[in-house]
């Protein structure tokens, strides 16, 4: 694959109510992620998107944002998903060879509607819809299946919650910076069982922007490229009742075709520091399982053992992750964001020492209907 | 409307979006919902290729892309594979009010799981591997709410 880098990265200040609106949000991170890059407007040759109608309650929402990202001026198309998947599409129109560069902007604002109804519109009408699956508790079904599956427990969930609220700490951008213990997350009220409230990624507003340049014009750019060395990406079919809630094997597909891009064997050796996608605490052992990181079932005695804390082998969201700021569309473009600063040493104190290759983690749909996988490299 | 936020000068338009849909069911969902409202029956569809059979049934299958053509009378009773118990309240979008526990239902005779409401049991009694029998409503009007919800299967 012709190398492609990440030459710049903005994020705003995530909120549970941000002041600004989605126009002053992505003109924000367009403008940061420019002077980040020290580029301007007029160097970029493409947009992408990533805006959600029922979320930003427009329909073709990114045409709200066509000017505040400066997409009037130049081709841009919109990724309704992750920004991950609006990533992989920058990617992809650099490497068609029709573009030198792309700016990937992904926002929302939580705040503005009623987000229990928008992800209660996720489901079929007829069939899942009508009895108010929503986000929660489809997620609690998803919860119960994988730990009665491999026997793990509230509290192994509630240790992720733990460790990235504490994280959050140190993340300037992060929503919610907390110190809690294990036993506030099991006595916080219960949503769906078992899924309770420290368990939950809140409602948040935000956006990230991402400027992807090719090899020959990232050289130039005053910071260190950070290097696409592989992405991977996975579907899994779409009725909760046909699906194996409890198992990863799409993500794994994912995760095999941005291991075997960026030639990497062995995961957990090989990858320093992982920013992945956890709406919910169970969601980051089912990933850890996922990515490879450990064996199938090996969810809880991967959080047991310390190795994704900070200080760990493995840090896994230094950031504070989705359960400390979770505005929709922009949290895996944030994931990105973050393992940017990381590999450019500018995470400051939430930095994994020395993290030379890096892994970022997107989801989309229900329950992670389908998952993106981004390796990075220094 | 505009509103003001509290002392912050920030202003909000406040209004709503109202629409309609009329979705089509397909010959597949008709038949299905068709056969709960006149005769009380749950209908699944099998794929031939991949021996399994869906419940609601579909266009195709998902695994294998063929068209399914092949329809199953299934019980009305099954095993509880998995549930969740519902605290929180969210009107507008939950036909019962909670605490309501929804259950993904392995139906006798099929291979898919079917998402459903859990009556007629305490949140604490609910077991994953229990059996369940679906409750039909008096007056059915054709749609998976015919279903009131399943409860534990008087033997």
């Amino acid at each position: 694959m012709h190398k492609v880098a990440i030459v710049g990265v903005a994020q705003t200040k995530y909120e549970r109510i941000s002041p600004y609106s989605h126009e002053e949000m992505t003109f924000e991170v367009t403008t940061k992620a420019l002077e980040d890059a020290e580029m301007t407007i007029e160097d970029i040759d493409n947009s992408v998107t990533c805006c959600n109608d029922f979320w930003d309650g427009r329909t073709i929402s990114c045409m709200g944002i066509t000017e505040s990202t400066g997409s009037s001026r130049v081709p841009t198309t919109n990724v309704e998903g992750d920004g991950t998947y609006g990533l992989l599409m920058g990617l992809m129109r650099i490497l068609s060879g029709h573009f030198k560069n792309t700016l990937v902007v992904a926002q929302s604002k939580g705040s503005i509607g009623m987000p229990a109804l928008i992800t209660n519109a996720i489901f079929d009408p007829l069939y899942e819809r009508i009895l108010g699956l929503d986000a929660i508790n489809t997620a609690a079904l998803q919860a119960r299946s994988y730990m009665m599956r491999y026997g793990i427990t509230e509290e192994q969930c509630a240790k992720v919650s733990v460790k990235n609220h504490k994280n959050a700490k140190a993340n300037p951008y992060a929503q919610l910076p907390l110190d809690i213990t294990v036993q506030e997350v099991l006595k916080s009220r219960m949503l769906a069982e078992p899924i309770k409230l420290l368990d939950t990624s809140p409602i948040s507003d935000g956006a990230c922007a991402i400027i992807l340049e090719e090899e020959s014009v990232a050289k130039k750019r005053p910071k260190k490229p950070i290097w696409i060395k592989g992405v991977g990406h996975c579907t899994d079919t779409y009725h909760l009742g046909d699906r194996e809630l409890s198992g990863v094997s799409v993500l794994q597909s994912a995760a095999q075709k941005a291991f075997h891009m960026a030639g990497i064997q062995a995961p957990k050796k090989e990858i320093d520091v992982a920013e992945v996608y956890d709406a919910f605490s169970y969601m980051e052992l089912m990933w850890m399982e996922g990515l490879g990181f450990c064996e199938r079932g090996g969810g809880g005695a991967l959080i047991d053992s310390g190795i994704t804390e900070m200080g760990g082998s493995l840090p896994v969201n230094p950031s504070g992750g989705v359960l400390s700021a979770h505005p929709v569309l922009a949290a895996g473009l944030a994931r990105v964001a973050e393992a940017v600063l990381q590999l450019r040493g500018e995470a400051g104190a939430r930095q994994v020492a020395g993290a030379k290759v890096a892994l970022a983690h997107g989801i989309e749909g229900a329950c992670a209907q389908g998952h993106c996988v981004f390796v990075l490299g220094s | 409307m505009t509103v003001e936020l509290g002392n912050t000068g920030i202003r909000i338009h406040q209004s709503r979006i109202r629409l309609k849909y009329n979705w089509w069911l397909g010959n597949v969902g008709t038949k299905f919902y068709q056969e709960l409202r006149d005769r009380s029956k749950i209908l699944g569809i099998k794929c031939v290729e991949c021996q399994h059979v869906y419940v609601p049934p579909k266009e195709n299958c998902p695994k294998c892309f063929r068209r399914m053509e092949k329809w199953e009378e299934l019980g009305a009773t099954g095993t509880l594979k998995n549930f969740t118990v519902v605290h929180y309240s969210v009107p507008l979008i939950q036909p019962q009010k909670p605490p309501f526990g929804l259950g993904i239902i392995q139906l006798d005779g099929a291979d898919s799981g079917f998402i459903h409401f859990l009556g007629e049991m305490a949140p604490k009694n609910i077991k994953v591997g229990m059996r369940v029998e679906a409750v039909f409503r008096e007056k059915r009007e054709g749609n998976l709410l015919d279903i009131k919800y399943f409860r534990p299967a008087q033997i």
